[in-house]
């Protein structure tokens, strides 16, 4: 190798800037933002979390609510913390960070900022799935079953439309919007079947809300993201590869279509769990993984920070849903759809240049 | 049939039928690469030089055959272990966005790394070293996205680089490039032969290919017409019968491999 450099000594320095930690035979290179970013969203939303549970119509003092949480508190601080509150919080957290986890991967996977769980039809195969149960008089179980149902069968039948010698990303976006089409129609029409009292409870499910949400919901979201956030973490890597191009990836030695496999299963979980616990939010998905990218700087989907950016955006749009208007609340999904028009706007306007 | 030998070279493939689900592209290939060539695959459009390549490169499962790397089928190798040894610059792979230069080249260690050992001094060492080679060294910082193509073509070719694999196959590397970077991308994988890399890359241009290649494999209709050095092989009969091309062939002035000059139909006369 005879070429002479033109900057003898620059490349070393460029490749050593960004820092690598060294402790015995493990190394690891982290991207100096994220570093910074991480632990700033844990502590923004830790701050909304304490927000949400101390205002309201009864305001519990921040001392109170820290006390309640870690059970010092009074009784009636910890009835309005710990039974009526945080439950509502945490639910909206792990939600938030589920769809966010679900969009990382599945924009990731379509190579597609609109790739988002609620564009290709993973999210309106929920709904239907649900609709489907609060219209033939389910149980608050059955709803949440109805809607994993829905959301893996949905999921199931546009990779199988979508697949040919594997699953090209835009082919799995097409098909999904497609999806997404016909299964609002099949939604909208149970709803103008159903009587008028299941349709009520029908229309305000579907805007997605956390209202009246308890421990019973936290609970499923808590343990898909336990099992399924590992899972997440393992194939981050050699998705990031994927993302170049699958022959790049395969040459570089990773099973793509495994790799694959385990990402979209893993996201359309989280996509079910997330909508059996709050409906059908839109825009957490899609625009969770959209801002964390930009926060962090990172080159492509990261998906830990997609997480935290989902678990912040919930729960904010859930307190701006409490407070606009109190004593009036509003569904969590109104204010995601309102935030939501408003982003995709400023998208489409940043791409045209 | 004679069959080559496997344990010959590191790298070839037997009986290898092609195809796309059915649409079969070549059938019954022999392919030899020699160990330390610049093996350049030549041929028409659509004559399956890049099925053959991406065949040796396992991006493709033959229907029958088998390719061979250090004698055991190519397939039955953790993958891996394959990305450690045979390197692939694929026809066109997709930037992320905005990954700086460092980034995109350091991602070509991804075969030596694991989960918690992803940057030794090793990957630093050897990403330093592709950048070095390529003479990106300079753009660590820049963005991918915002180089010119020749540059982005560069970037690439670290990448794989840094991947550290004996053996290196390119497919098309020369595409969408203007002539004085294509001519730039071929020095530089010329000097990575010199530093004993066995190349193997599919090219469109004949007097490109004739200019670079030890070795020429000649494609034709999914079959293997002529092997071997240019000068040995490219003959005015075997441009006419591939390439449909009436031509003369003269030596290169810069190099005295052969130059391919196409007949021409209407002579221009000189007193005109």
């Amino acid at each position: 190798m005879t070429r002479p450099t033109t900057r003898p000594g620059a490349g070393p320095g460029a490749v050593r800037r960004r820092g690598a930690v060294r402790v015995g035979p493990w190394s690891l290179r982290p991207a100096p933002r994220a570093l910074v970013a991480g632990p700033a969203l844990v502590l923004v939303a830790f701050a909304v979390a304490v927000a949400a549970i101390s205002t309201g119509e009864f305001t519990v003092p921040v001392p109170d609510v820290l006390a309640a949480l870690f059970g010092q508190g009074t009784p009636v601080a910890e009835l309005i913390v710990g039974k009526l509150r945080a439950p509502r919080v945490v639910t909206g957290l792990l939600v938030g960070a589920a769809f966010g986890l679900s969009g990382a991967l599945f924009q990731s996977l379509t190579r597609n900022p609109l790739g988002s769980p609620d564009f290709i039809g993973f999210t309106a195969g929920a709904s239907t799935g649900g609709i489907l149960a609060v219209v033939t008089g389910g149980t608050a179980a059955q709803i949440a079953g109805g809607s994993m149902a829905g959301c893996v069968v949905t999921a199931a039948l546009v990779y199988g439309l979508a697949f040919r010698r594997g699953v090209q990303g835009y082919r799995l976006v097409l098909v999904g919007i497609g999806a997404n089409a016909l299964l609002n129609s099949v939604s909208f029409y149970l709803l103008t079947r159903a009587n008028i009292n299941d349709a009520a409870t029908a229309g305000a499910w579907l805007t997605g809300s956390l209202g009246g949400r308890g421990w019973d919901h936290a609970v499923p979201v808590a343990l898909a993201l336990a099992v399924l956030l590992p899972i997440c973490l393992y194939v981050s890597r050699p998705m990031r590869m994927i993302e170049m191009g699958d022959d790049a990836a395969r040459s570089m030695g990773i099973n793509v279509e495994a790799v694959r496999a385990a990402a979209i299963t893993a996201g359309v979980l989280l996509c079910g769990v997330a909508t059996a616990a709050a409906g059908p939010v839109v825009f957490v998905a899609l625009a969770a993984p959209q801002l964390a990218r930009r926060l962090t700087r990172s080159p492509g989907v990261t998906l830990t920070a997609s997480a935290l950016v989902g678990a912040v955006l919930l729960t904010l749009s859930d307190l701006v849903a409490q407070r606009l208007i109190a004593p009036q609340q509003l569904p969590v999904g109104v204010v995601t759809a309102a935030i939501g028009g408003v982003y995709l706007a400023l998208l489409l306007r940043k791409d045209r240049h | 049939m004679s069959r080559p030998d496997p344990r010959g070279s590191r790298l070839s493939g037997s009986g290898l039928t092609l195809a796309y689900d059915q649409r079969v592209v070549a059938e019954d290939l022999d392919v030899v690469i020699p160990d330390e060539s610049f093996t350049v695959i030549i041929g028409p459009n659509a004559c399956g030089k890049s099925t053959l390549l991406r065949a040796l490169a396992r991006m493709l499962k033959p229907k029958k055959g088998a390719v061979h790397l250090d004698g055991s089928v190519i397939t039955s190798l953790p993958s891996k272990e394959v990305a450690r040894r045979l390197g692939l610059l694929p026809q066109s792979s997709i930037v992320p966005d905005g990954i700086t230069v460092t980034d995109l080249v350091a991602r070509g260690r991804y075969p030596h790394q694991r989960l918690m050992r992803q940057w030794s001094r090793a990957d630093e060492a050897a990403v330093a070293e592709a950048m070095r080679a390529t003479d990106v060294a300079g753009l660590g910082d820049r963005i991918v996205d915002e180089l010119s193509g020749g540059q982005r073509q560069r970037v690439w070719l670290a990448m794989a680089l840094a991947q550290e694999t004996p053996i290196l196959l390119l497919d098309e590397p020369t595409t969408f490039l203007d002539i004085s970077h294509q001519i730039e991308v071929l020095d530089l994988c010329a000097d990575l032969h010199e530093a004993g890399r066995t190349m193997v890359a599919v090219l469109h241009d004949l007097n490109q290919a004739c200019r670079y290649a030890t070795h020429l494999v000649v494609m034709r209709h999914g079959r293997i017409v002529a092997e071997g050095e240019p000068s040995a092989v490219v003959t005015p009969e075997l441009v006419e019968h591939v390439f449909e091309l009436r031509c003369e062939i003269i030596p290169d002035p810069q190099t005295g491999t052969p130059l391919i000059v196409p007949e021409a139909r209407r002579r221009v006369s000189a007193d005109a």
